[in-house]
């Protein structure tokens, strides 16, 4: 868990932020204004590529995105 | 009592006068956006009013009185005068919806510059084909978004400065870095505003189109008789109304109705700056006590699949009126919205280049849902046939939407590209690109757009921007980008790409195709779906048959292929 957790957010940095600014496991990314709705979906592909798994359209929701946390939360469903 | 009363007797009786004499404009006087939008509205003895509460991540608040917008505009206006800045220079705006990107706009409309707002989730690539179209003198930005200008400030010696707006004091600045701390700069009081006219330029905003790079359209400061007159009868601005917009200014709608529509009106408006989530959107009405919301058909379709148990948590009983923009509301938003918040909204058309509300649903008239609405009083606005230019002579029929001229919001030119003006004008008629039909009773209705242009979430994306884009990813040979339904967003970005030898498709690829075109144009045009392909479907001549793959993905016919190559 503290490797996906680890993955994720590196990959939330890289991708996704484009100055120092920190991000934490619990930074809101989506209502934080760092992951748009639209880049959700690239951020989604990521994970379902990553984790070798498909997450619903419908369980992508902003709220599930909105941190490093509840991401790994979600991704753990559907590693199941 | 609704501001515009009866539509019809608004209609027999209009004149653009009535909005010239409400903001006591004479035809030849000086007119100026930035200080009708703050100066006045203080003369008027509004000055500790209430203009703008800014709300930021983790709640963080804000409130600017009239006679403190007032001032921060004088100190921005000052400080870019100070730097050098002279009217008509473009100023560009980059920065989330923080306060100085709208005391920024003003500020820069009262030095008599130009403000060129431009969305912060561009990308490098995007931000620099604007930026060198309109030889911009000077980018105000935020520290966050300030390393997309630095990656390509060498290849543009015309940009004298990079002013950030939050700048650490602790960190040094690079060359042609200067900090703006509107906090730390001595208050201006008195300010000597440029004298702009009728016809001198205000704003210049880029949009998309099928062919070619984002045209600048130019505006100008009397464009402010449409946009405080429009703001007053459509959106129904009163002076105890509390108005969130949620566009954002990098757009149209977030500077002629988040800014400009507004403050010109003297109400106090809300902005919201982080991302969305129906929670939190309710919360922000609920907290603030909105009456009058202004938002898109995207936003409104993201709320109803969020569904109508978390409404149930908030008091939203102070919404007053509803209104959306941006693309088609389809009816069946309209229904939810009367059913959930016991009001629908109301559909507004316009796009960047009329600057101000065209068509629209107005209080108090019979809604049709779905319906585009009627045309602005003053607007004269009607459906075209395609070949002739002509209006039809029966309702029901299909064909171009087409306004006749000379409206005060009226772009007066795309920036250094005259010939694609030109042909925006057809026997007399603006043509803004979109098909619709009339019927018996007035009402237009919307079909879609007459060319490739895609349409996501309410912004226009050029399918050849992100070709183009495509092309320079090293794994891309060729591509064809088209719209794709999409609920939420109505339509998005799909390729179809084929590879180049030694390259094959695969699921991380397509992911780091994505993220190429995100980052150098703007997560809106990022494919949201790439299909690799073997080859395009192109005529005998070698153009892509973009047609073919669209009507592809709508289910539709192909129709002819006569000209197809291997047909």
């Amino acid at each position: 868990m503290e490797d996906m957790k680890e993955i994720i957010k590196q990959y939330v940095i890289n991708e996704y932020v484009e100055d120092d600014s920190e991000v934490t496991f619990d930074t809101p990314l989506i209502s934080g204004g760092i992951v748009d709705s639209f880049s959700m979906v690239s951020l989604k592909r990521f994970l379902e590529n990553k984790y070798k798994i498909s997450i619903p359209d419908d369980k992508a929701t902003p709220e599930a995105f909105d941190s490093v946390n509840k991401i790994c939360l979600l991704v753990n469903e559907y590693l199941k | 009592m609704s501001n515009i009363g009866s539509y019809d007797e608004r209609i027999k009786n209009f004149s653009w006068a009535i909005a010239e004499q409400e903001l006591d404009y004479k035809p030849g006087n000086v007119i100026n956006i930035g200080w009708y939008c703050s100066d006045r509205i203080c003369q008027m003895g509004k000055a500790d009013k209430l203009g703008l509460i800014w709300e930021g991540q983790g709640g963080v608040e804000k409130k600017y009185t009239y006679n403190d917008i007032r001032i921060a505009t004088n100190t921005i206006g000052q400080f870019l005068r100070d730097l050098g800045i002279k009217p008509e220079d473009r100023v560009c705006l980059f920065m989330d919806k923080i306060p100085e990107l709208y005391l920024g706009f003003l500020g820069i409309l009262k030095t008599g510059a130009i403000a060129q707002p431009l969305f912060s989730a561009f990308g490098d690539e995007s931000l620099f084909i604007r930026l060198e179209n309109a030889q911009t003198r000077a980018v105000i930005t935020q520290k966050k978004h300030a390393p997309k200008v630095r990656k390509i400030i060498e290849k543009m010696p015309w940009l004298e400065y990079l002013i950030i707006v939050d700048q650490d004091p602790a960190k040094p600045l690079q060359q042609r870095e200067v900090a703006l701390n509107l906090e730390e700069l001595p208050k201006v009081e008195k300010f000597e505003i440029h004298p702009t006219y009728a016809e001198s330029p205000s704003v210049l905003h880029y949009t998309s189109g099928t062919t070619g790079q984002p045209k600048g359209v130019k505006h100008v400061h009397y464009s402010l008789i449409s946009q405080y007159l429009t703001s007053k009868w459509v959106l129904d601005l009163q002076d105890d109304d509390i108005y969130w917009c949620t566009a954002d200014p990098g757009w149209v709608t977030g500077t002629s109705y988040g800014i400009i529509g507004a403050f010109s009106n003297g109400v106090t408006q809300c902005v919201m700056d982080s991302g969305f989530s129906a929670e939190n959107w309710y919360r922000f009405i609920e907290k603030h006590r909105i009456t009058m919301w202004y938002s898109a058909p995207t936003a409104i379709r993201s709320l109803m699949k969020a569904g109508d148990e978390v409404i149930k948590k908030f008091d939203l009983s102070c919404l007053r009126h509803l209104a959306s923009v941006g693309e088609p509301l389809n009816s069946e938003a309209v229904i939810w919205s009367e059913k959930v918040f016991g009001k629908p909204f109301l559909d507004t058309y316009w796009q960047t280049e009329t600057g101000s509300i065209m068509i629209s649903n107005y209080p108090g008239m019979k809604i049709k849902p779905g319906s585009m609405g009627k045309p602005f009083p003053g607007i004269t606005a009607t459906v075209i046939d395609a070949d002739k230019f002509e209006p039809f002579g029966e309702t029901g029929k299909i064909g171009l939407i087409a306004i006749k001229p000379g409206w005060p919001s009226m772009m007066r030119m795309y920036w250094n590209n005259e010939e694609t003006y030109k042909n925006k004008f057809k026997n007399g008629w603006y043509l803004p690109g979109d098909r619709s039909s009339i019927d018996n009773e007035g009402y237009f209705w919307f079909v879609g757009r007459d060319d490739d242009v895609i349409n996501t979430g309410g912004h226009l994306v050029s399918p050849f921007e992100v070709e183009s884009a495509l092309l320079e990813h090293p794994a891309v040979a060729e591509s064809a980008v088209v719209a794709k339904p999409d609920f939420v967003n109505m339509e998005v970005v799909k390729a179809f790409v084929t590879l180049k030898p030694g390259f094959v498709g695969s699921k991380d690829l397509d992911l780091d195709i994505m993220n190429f075109v995100r980052k150098k144009l703007s997560p809106l045009a990022m494919p949201q779906e790439i299909e690799f392909i073997d080859s395009l479907p192109k005529t005998r001549s070698g153009k892509i048959m973009r047609r073919i793959l669209h009507a592809k993905e709508w289910g539709e016919e192909i129709g002819d292929t006569s000209t197809l190559e291997n047909d």
